[in-house]
């Protein structure tokens, strides 16, 4: 077994203080849209190029777009569900962006943004949460795991993309995504440790929003903080103001580029808020109150970018229309996708469950073709 | 094949297994390592691990020799977590490998069943085929053993109940050999139930034979029963350690004057129901004989599936002999509990072979 180098840097004397988390939460810009003050981070965390920003920023309002439009899908009947990322647009452009095309996301039901901002194809994406398929696009073509709703389960699967990555030689990072209600399962507790003693390139980012649908997070844990179970696994953790991008880019893409070069693991823990309910079927006014939802209306993650990039001379009034027009013109790609009447294949529930399908599966998909063909059309049983 | 072996890293090792040719003595536990140190030599993205594979070779020393001859990238040891050993399986197949794990015991798979069931089962149909699982998991399993709690668990049900599991279970070292190399060849997930009290059982088989099998790509056993033993009177439909008891009350019965037909259904998912009808219809008469408990079981879906396409050809109703429905049981309690001739020849005898 290789040593690892934590191990080695313990021999050395160094300790283990430098898994544990800054005393600060990272933030480079504030909730004003101001450059913040230098904090106690351990290491130097540069704020990213305006290039970079503009382009993140651009992300941040499409995702808000899509968050809007999906909302607005759901209560015209033509989405079965939509778990918003409102508010949390930021951690899912992100970890969008510190990933290069090789690598790979491992994203949960609430990512939506995040799997767009990868590249995959809109109406592939929503084709779950309209009800055609659990699943409507390729993984492989933009090396996007299907989005998990057992919570903690895909952290493992992505502990085993990026084990097998490394057996064959690549530099391929997987990042997966989880929420804070999710560092309570057992799931979270085995790929943390697993990726540590195989000192696999994973960068896992807790999405701390607070709730586990309506459980606050003092039920879920008594740690320090999430950021602190790290140095149990022997792994680095890091707070970051998760409605902050240029932090989010910074820390996330240190730890990423980290674990491409070898340095094993880390847990990024983003402290947000899930603005709206968990999905249609919650009322989150039942158990938190308009006083805390706006004092977190004040850290909105677009709100302070937009401030930052105008003040800073690299967000114009072209910028914002054509912004506005692209995330416009996606809204519109989804309306008409989404409000398309689809007819999904019954033959197609028999199709895929193995490679060649079972002989009983056969029997079974003839059976349904002869009650169908039996059936007029338009007709239910 | 050649006698050398190549790790990930280059480094080159005698391989052992590959030395081993024509007519050999085997026990099942080595016809097992055999295929999986074949499928390794044959293809690199074929890895073993588990808890305690690597420099012990598993608690039954069925991964022997695999770390030995392969290296620490192709056969390790794991945390002792099985959900994280089926989940990091997983990824893996998820990124072109062909892992092959190992649970320790059957009711030590249990941390896992909500990878298996969530995410094992469903990934290929959830993707529309676009991401298929080639892993296998290993399960020893059911009793027989004297075993203590936790460790003899027949828990076929929970795998053959979840749609896009293959499940499979050799009763034979040939079928040890030959099943766990199609197992690691199939494109979908499998659950390779393997009887612990078989490990240590021997049989002399033709190596380069089975071998060959797999080079010329012979047709799967994957959906497969057997016809272990011929006959007229009746059919005994076993699978696992229950062929052995089933045979046995064969060649009893055949003392007595009675012709059983024994059949290893080996394949439960898929079943083979072409073969068992098929037999069904000629004697007429059919007993499903397995170790766990009977309800809602393997042996109900068999009985199930004969009473519903072979009603005609019945002369009896389908009888099942199982273990009882209780947790089970502790070793001195465990003949008890166990199908055995007896109880196999008795259920016979209820066939209704006179008009009462």
């Amino acid at each position: 077994m290789t040593e690892h180098p934590e191990r080695s840097a313990q021999a050395g004397g160094r300790g283990t203080t430098f898994l544990l988390p800054s005393v600060d939460v990272v933030q480079l810009i504030t909730a004003d849209g101001a450059a913040a003050p230098a904090g106690d981070h351990k290491a130097d965390y540069p704020m990213p190029n305006l290039e970079t920003l503009l382009a993140g920023y651009e992300q941040l309002v499409i995702g808000r777009r899509v968050n809007d439009q999906a909302g607005a899908l759901v209560r015209q009947g033509r989405l079965a569900v939509y778990p918003s990322s409102h508010g949390q647009e930021a951690c899912e452009v992100a970890a969008a962006m510190c990933l290069q095309p090789r690598d790979w996301l491992f994203p949960t039901y609430r990512d939506m943004v995040a799997v767009l901002a990868r590249g995959v194809d809109p109406l592939e994406a929503f084709a779950s949460l309209r009800g055609d398929w659990h699943s409507g696009y390729d993984p492989h073509e933009h090396n996007v795991a299907t989005q998990s709703t057992p919570l903690a389960t895909q952290l493992l699967h992505a502990v085993g993309v990026a084990h097998a990555a490394k057996l064959r030689g690549e530099d391929t990072v997987a990042l997966a995504i989880c929420g804070d209600g999710a560092t309570s399962e057992g799931d979270f507790h085995e790929a943390l440790n697993f990726a540590a003693v195989f000192h696999v390139p994973v960068v896992f980012l807790v999405q701390n929003n607070q709730y586990a649908i309506s459980t606050p997070l003092v039920h879920q844990s008594v740690a320090p903080s999430l950021a602190h179970k790290a140095i149990g696994y022997g792994m680095a953790g890091e707070r970051v103001d998760g409605n902050d991008l240029a932090a989010l880019l910074a820390v996330l893409g240190q730890a990423a580029e980290r674990a491409r070069n070898g340095g094993g693991p880390a847990l990024v823990e983003a402290h947000t808020y899930r603005m709206q309910s968990h999905t249609n079927a919650d009322d989150a006014t039942r158990y938190r109150s308009d006083g805390e939802v706006a004092q977190w209306v004040l850290r909105d993650p677009l709100v302070r970018l937009e401030k930052y990039l105008s003040d800073a001379g690299a967000l114009g009034a072209a910028d914002k229309d054509r912004i506005a027009a692209a995330a416009e013109t996606l809204a519109k790609t989804l309306r008409d996708g989404l409000n398309a009447t689809t007819t999904p294949d019954p033959q197609d529930l028999f199709r895929f469950v193995y490679s060649t399908p079972t002989p009983q599966l056969d029997e079974q998909g003839r059976s349904l073709a002869a009650e169908l063909a039996a059936t007029p059309t338009g007709a239910t049983s | 094949m050649t006698t050398v072996s190549q790790t990930p890293h280059g480094v080159t090792s005698r391989n052992e297994f590959a030395e081993l040719h024509g007519v050999q003595t085997l026990t099942f536990a080595k016809a097992l390592t055999l295929a999986m140190a074949d499928a390794m030599a044959a293809d690199p993205s074929v890895v073993v691990f588990g808890e305690d594979v690597g420099t012990l070779g598993g608690v039954f020393r069925v991964t022997d020799g695999l770390t030995r001859t392969f290296g620490e990238d192709r056969c390790f040891d794991t945390p002792l977590a099985e959900s994280g050993i089926v989940g990091m399986a997983t990824g893996m197949a998820m990124n072109g490998m062909r892992p092959v794990v190992e649970m320790q015991f059957d009711s030590f798979a249990y941390p896992a069943f909500e990878q298996i069931t969530s995410h094992v089962a469903k990934m290929g149909n959830r993707t529309r085929g676009r991401v298929r699982l080639p892993l296998v998991i290993r399960v020893p399993y059911a009793g027989g053993i004297g075993g203590v709690e936790h460790h003899c668990d027949s828990s076929e049900a929970y795998y053959v109940h979840t749609p896009g599991l293959t499940v499979l279970t050799p009763s034979t070292v040939a079928d040890a050999y030959t099943m766990l190399r199609d197992a690691i060849a199939s494109p979908d997930p499998v659950v390779f139930l393997e009887p612990k009290k078989l490990y240590f059982a021997k049989d002399t088989v033709d190596l380069d034979a089975l071998r060959a099998r797999h080079t010329a790509a012979a047709p799967s056993t994957i959906g497969r029963a057997v016809i272990a033993r011929d006959g007229t009177d009746a059919t005994l439909i076993a699978y696992g350690p229950s062929v052995a008891p089933a045979l046995a009350a064969a060649a009893t019965a055949e003392a007595e004057g009675r012709s059983l037909q024994v059949i290893d259904v080996r394949s439960l998912v898929p079943f083979d129901d072409t073969t068992v009808c098929a037999a069904v219809r000629r004697t007429g008469r059919a007993v499903v004989v397995a170790e766990a408990p009977g309800f809602a079981s393997m042996a109900s879906e068999i009985a199930a599936r004969i009473q519903e396409r072979c009603f005609h050809s019945l002369a009896a109703p389908v009888l099942r002999v199982t273990g009882f429905d209780i947790p089970y049981p502790a070793p001195n309690l465990e003949k008890y509990h166990l199908p055995g001739v007896d109880r196999i020849l008795d259920a016979v005898d209820e066939l209704q072979w006179e008009d009462a």
